[in-house]
């Protein structure tokens, strides 16, 4: 019987097992780093240990801390939510040696399935179907070359222990495959300490879909139905859903039974997802299906099954790692209506997705009913660090079919309000009523394809700049009698917004009507009325509401497909930038690679060094030609949002 | 609470509304030709040297959403061939960093931004208005200096162009900061506005600062130099030391200037209770029906009370007593004031109650709104034996010598003594504002006209002489005609008889704002002079 759980993570993952734990009635202990002090589920747990400073490595990835942390606590199970030491055998190894239960499969069973190439070989043998590709030692460029050619193009070069797209590649032709392939080792080496890579056929208009599977110590082994991750950005999840779209009873019962010989073929005990790649070419084929990978943790994912199936998997989790069969056999198992979850994330997708950093200045949640969930590790006020995985929250929306889960997902996106950081949120609005996607359409290159229709940042309108500036000069006492009081005439206020040229718009305000100039045409508003970060305008006899929150640097606009921030023109920073050219960091990140240095003459485009932010890495370029006054980082330096990195000499 | 006898369904309440809208729109109209600047050609001329338009430059120095009380706004109206709108200067009071500050903008599309004996008299009274308020001042200069065919009247006298420079060096001494934005040229003696202040900023490539121009050096020395060689930003930031910030541009300036007033500090201000602000029972905007067409009509003050204090409610004094002089207490958006206003012709009962009611608020230091409707004192022989003109003095005593913050507006006519006992100009209200409707003279036309035909007749009936009706009528109309054209509220204004015609409909906030204005400086202990008994 499991009393005390130790969740050996962070953020909403740490969050949504508390939860279970705490309806049946178990005690939590939460970890936290120097970071994390003040994080919800800190706040959450029955009991918090301080395990070390902000970076992973010093904290979360720790395991001598935490098993300490739950000795001390008294915890008799440590549940290690997703990332982190989830699929790290020695920490498996470890708690048991320390008489603790792991809340997850055998470190056995993560070992065959760690190394893509050993489990593929290991997955043939149980006669489930693998892509074609190479998956041995030699990681000889040339011989890893000639593999390439025989499998044929497209090929994919992958890190044999990565995992959620890391040191992955897509290469097209030959002559691009030993670019690729260093850079694929290179990350590969940085996030996993392991270099090697394997090369597998790349399968057109591909579609991911995933098995959900369960099992036991005595030997069962359920699936728990499918789900569809193909909405994919460079290999990470975006959307997931389940059931898969347009999926046939009889692929569902195939691909179901290979999971489950998948992991029958590692005795594989508690949650774990099987991947599976998928022609998508035209309709799904019992034999048109291959494993990937297996990850031996609870997806990020896993909402959207619980959400169709009923069932809670942290609590079948706890259950079967006390040591108790299957509460249900695969017949007793029945999906109803359709599910979808997105991933809120931190990030800037008109800027190829930097992650982002900030204080959630503004963090409202749709209602959490009617079909609506939200699993979150943050609220209002709490930071995005630099230091951890940028997610900000999972909408979960469930629905009796597809389409009505779908508009269902899109409204909730519509009164999701977040400010204080760029976020994806109107990414995802476009997403999902992207038409493709909305028919079932779904293959994992979708996002890439349409991509800058669905990043595009249009023009704003007279509209939305009018919005904007009405933000701008409200008045910081919102009750104050006095607002705009003019003795004659209107006040005649003008916001400037930085852009090229700046943008200067200009709002006048006689009793109730608002007359906005813009350099895009004029908007009259016959009221405009207030409530927090929402305003009421009325326009033409309608009244409508629209998010708009300004802050101290500028103002959000927020309409169901856009967020844009205007940024206020600050007259004495571009008069301090002057000419001199500096380069500054997009995002927070390590320097990786320092490739010039002081003195240098570089040309506009030059690439002067390296950041990795996420594990994505990141040239930086000169801006201009000219010669390097001063390089301000060196290699291995973590930096912040906006540090200064390079200094040119200033032209005379 | 005051009980409304007004019924805005009225045929009355229609007419009356006519009339004052007919007022109102001659106003109107002035004020929009002061709000607009000079001529689009200087207009388009000043943009295009990059410089922001003056009123655009007041806005972005001030609080987004925040109030600005101009003061002066139709001076100069009529004067100078009519051409220089609002005198060539925007003044008033304005929020900054959430401060209370004294804005006066020289607008350099009128006329160079020169200094007319107007444009001098707003800017001294300006200044006024931030001594007496505690207010900061922020000058936004762009001047040619004084305008030269004018030099008679702006240079030589007490009240001249010198004073600026008096007042801004006793305001600095009484802790009253003095901020200068140059913008545009500031020559001659305007280079003293910049040098005389606290803190000076200077947009680069734009304002000069020089005591003697191009030209005058050239005449005087035969040195050859630039504007920007001899007084630009770069010389006087980085040389001469006469300014202490460079900005790149208007908006940098406007910005570095809110920077210095949020760095201000902190300066004791009225202790004053303000109660939660709440709206009269009765709208505003009915004031506009209540003002008799004809000025001779006599109404209830208490109409306009009831449109201008907190939920209508007056406390009112000695209701029984004196009762053409109305006092009572009230809060005007949440600040506590005690109001006196006319409701007839002041007798010696009114002008003592009166008294009596200014020692009242002045022990208690509670501010005192004036609403003048006067034809002025009783007149007559039981008057004078009742003493009115020791009745009156005592009225105009308390009136002159209390330290309560006064706020004047005149919502009819102002005439002869009632101006002086219901606190006119000379008794230095902190605020004095009128009505489009409002009439102010030493008498009415009618009666200056009636007074000096009475003179002339006995004198011609002395000799011996006939004056036929026709006679007199033809001898009466240019004083007649004299006195409505100079009694005018324009008329006033454009002499900076007063701060400004209001809309009577906005009578409540003008208040609310002149008071809350002059809760910067503390309130002092009244002394007054001798009453005679």
């Amino acid at each position: 019987m499991i009393k005390k759980i130790l969740i050996a993570n962070r953020g909403e993952i740490a969050c949504r097992v508390i939860r279970t734990a705490r309806e049946l009635g178990i005690e939590t202990v939460a970890v936290y780093s120097d970071a994390d002090l003040n994080a919800m589920h800190v706040e959450l747990a029955d009991q918090a240990v301080h395990i070390g400073a902000a970076p992973v490595g010093e904290s979360y990835l720790l395991g001598d801390r935490i098993i300490d942390a739950a000795k001390r606590t008294g915890a008799d199970a440590i549940h290690p939510g997703y990332g982190f030491l989830s699929e790290n055998p020695d920490f498996v190894d470890a708690v048991a040696k320390a008489g603790l239960i792991f809340i997850g499969p055998s470190a056995d069973a993560i070992r065959a399935m760690g190394l893509k190439d050993k489990a593929k070989a290991l997955m043939e043998k149980a006669g489930v179907p693998v892509v074609p590709g190479y998956h041995g030692d030699n990681q000889d460029a040339n011989f890893l070359a000639k593999q390439a050619n025989e499998i044929g193009y497209p090929v994919l070069i992958k890190a044999r222990a990565g995992g959620g797209g890391k040191g992955m590649r897509l290469v097209e032709k030959p002559a691009d495959f030993a670019n690729a392939l260093a850079s694929a080792q290179r990350e590969a080496q940085s996030s996993f300490g392991d270099p090697a890579c394997l090369i597998e056929k790349f399968i057109q208009n591909p579609r991911h879909i995933e098995m959900q599977v369960m099992g036991d110590a005595h030997g069962n082994v359920i699936h728990l139905f499918e789900r569809d991750c193909s909405m994919q950005r460079r290999h990470q999840k975006v959307i997931e859903e389940a059931p898969a779209p347009d999926m046939p009873e009889d692929v569902r019962q195939a691909m179901g039974a290979a999971a489950v010989a998948a992991a029958k073929a590692v005795n594989y005990q508690g949650a774990g997802t099987v991947e599976f790649i998928v022609d998508g070419s035209g309709p799904l084929r019992p034999d048109g299906f291959w494993f990937m990978e297996m990850n031996t943790r609870l997806q990020v994912e896993h909402p959207v099954t619980e959400e169709i199936t009923g069932f809670d998997l942290v609590a079948m989790q706890i259950a079967v790692a006390e040591g108790q069969a299957l509460p249900v056999t695969q017949d007793q198992i029945t999906a109803t209506g359709h599910a979808f979850e997105v991933r809120l994330y931190a990030e800037d997708p008109s800027n190829g997705f930097l992650p982002a950093t900030g204080t959630l200045d503004i963090l409202v949640f749709p209602t959490a009913d009617n079909g609506v969930r939200v699993d979150t590790g943050v609220r209002q006020g709490d930071v995005i660090s630099p230091h951890y995985d940028p997610m900000i929250a999972k909408l979960i929306v469930t629905g009796p079919n597809r389409n009505a889960a779908l508009l269902k997902m899109s409204k909730a996106l519509e009164e999701l309000v977040v400010h204080g950081c760029v976020t994806n949120r109107a990414f995802l609005s476009a997403l999902v009523i992207d038409a493709d996607f909305a028919a079932g359409r779904v293959d994992t290159g979708l996002i890439d394809r349409k991509g800058a229709d669905l990043t595009a940042r249009p023009d704003p309108t007279a509209q939305t700049l009018a919005l904007a500036a009405l933000a701008a000069v409200r008045p910081a006492d919102a009750e104050d009698p006095f607002a705009n009081f003019r003795l004659w005439g209107a006040a005649r206020q003008v916001v400037t917004f930085e852009g090229d040229p700046n943008i200067s718009i200009f709002v006048e305000t006689i009793a109730s009507e608002t007359n906005v100039t813009t350099p895009l045409g004029e908007v009259t508003f016959s009221a405009v009325l207030r409530n927090g970060p929402e305003l009421w305008v009325e326009e033409n006899g309608v009244k409508s509401r629209a998010i708009v929150h300004k802050t101290g640097h500028g103002v959000l606009v927020q309409t169901a497909g856009h967020d844009r921030f205007f940024k206020f023109f600050d007259p004495s920073a571009s008069a301090s930038s002057g000419k001199a050219g500096a380069l500054t960091a997009p995002m927070p990140g390590n320097v990786i690679a320092v490739v010039a240095k002081a003195g240098d003459s570089v040309s506009e485009g030059d690439r002067l060094l390296v950041m990795e932010a996420m594990k994505m890495e990141h040239a930086i370029t000169a801006a201009q030609d000219g010669v390097i006054a001063e390089m301000l980082v060196s290699e291995g330096d973590q930096v912040e949002q906006g540090a200064l990195l390079v200094r040119m000499q200033e032209d005379e | 609470m005051i009980k409304s006898q007004i019924s805005p369904r009225s045929e009355d309440f229609a007419q009356n509304r006519a009339a004052m809208q007919a007022q109102m729109d001659v106003v109107q109209h002035a004020a929009e030709h002061a709000l607009q600047g000079g001529n689009e050609r200087s207009k388009e001329r000043h943009l295009s040297r990059g410089k922001m338009l003056p009123r655009d430059r007041v806005q972005a120095l001030l609080d987004p959403g925040s109030p600005f009380l101009e003061v002066g706004l139709f001076a100069a109206h009529g004067l100078y061939g009519g051409d220089i709108p609002a005198s060539g200067a925007i003044a008033g009071v304005g929020r900054v960093a959430g401060r209370d500050v004294m804005v006066l903008a020289n607008d350099a599309t009128v006329k160079g931004g020169t200094y007319y004996p107007m444009t001098v008299k707003k800017h001294l009274r300006a200044q006024e208005i931030a001594a007496e308020n505690h207010l900061p001042c922020i000058y936004l200069v762009d001047s040619g200096g004084a305008n030269l065919p004018n030099q008679d009247e702006v240079f030589p006298d007490r009240d001249h162009f010198g004073r600026i420079f008096f007042n801004q060096a006793n305001m600095s001494a009484r802790g009253i900061p003095q901020i200068a934005v140059v913008m545009g040229s500031c020559t001659a003696g305007g280079a003293y506005v910049p040098a005389m202040s606290d803190e000076t900023i200077i947009v680069r490539g734009q304002g000069t600062i020089f005591l003697a121009g191009p030209p005058l050096v050239k005449a005087a020395t035969g040195e050859t130099v630039t504007a920007e060689e001899l007084g630009g930003g770069e010389l006087h930031a980085r040389t001469s030391g006469v300014a202490d910030h460079l900005a790149e541009d208007d908006a940098h300036a406007l910005q570095i200037a809110r920077r210095i007033v949020s760095n201000l500090g902190t300066q004791p201000k009225a202790t004053i209770t303000r109660t939660t602000p709440e709206a009269p029972a009765y709208d505003p905007a009915e004031i506009m029906g209540i003002v008799p067409a004809d000025p001779k009509k006599p109404y209830d003050i208490r109409e306009i009370i009831a449109r201008t204090v907190d939920g209508s409610r007056f406390d009112e004094f000695k209701s029984q007593f004196g009762e053409t002089l109305v006092c009572g207490f009230a809060h005007v958006h949440g600040i506590p004031v005690g109001i006196i206003a006319n409701n007839g012709v002041l007798f010696s009962e009114s002008a003592v109650k009166g008294a009596h009611f200014v020692e009242l608020c002045s022990q208690r230091g509670i501010p005192l709104v004036f609403l003048q409707n006067i034809t002025g004192f009783m007149v007559g022989k039981a008057a004078e034996a009742g003493g009115i003109a020791r009745h009156g003095a005592k009225l105009v005593t308390a009136v002159s010598t209390t330290s309560v913050p006064k706020i004047t507006m005149l919502v009819g006519g102002s005439y002869g003594a009632g101006n002086y006992g219901m606190a006119g100009r000379a008794y230095s209200p902190r605020f004095l504002w009128t009505w489009p409707n409002s009439r102010i003279s030493v008498m009415g036309g009618e009666q200056a006209a009636k007074t000096l035909a009475q003179v002339k007749r006995s004198a011609m009936e002395k000799r011996g002489e006939v004056w036929s009706d026709e006679d007199e009528a033809a001898f009466r109309k240019p004083t007649e005609e004299m006195f409505e054209e100079q009694s005018h509220p324009l008329y006033a204004s454009a002499r900076l008889w007063d701060d400004g015609i209001i809309d009577p409909t906005k009578t409540r906030d003008v208040l609310g704002l002149s008071l809350s204005t002059t809760l910067n400086a503390p309130i002092e202990e009244t002394r007054f002079g001798l009453f005679r008994m």
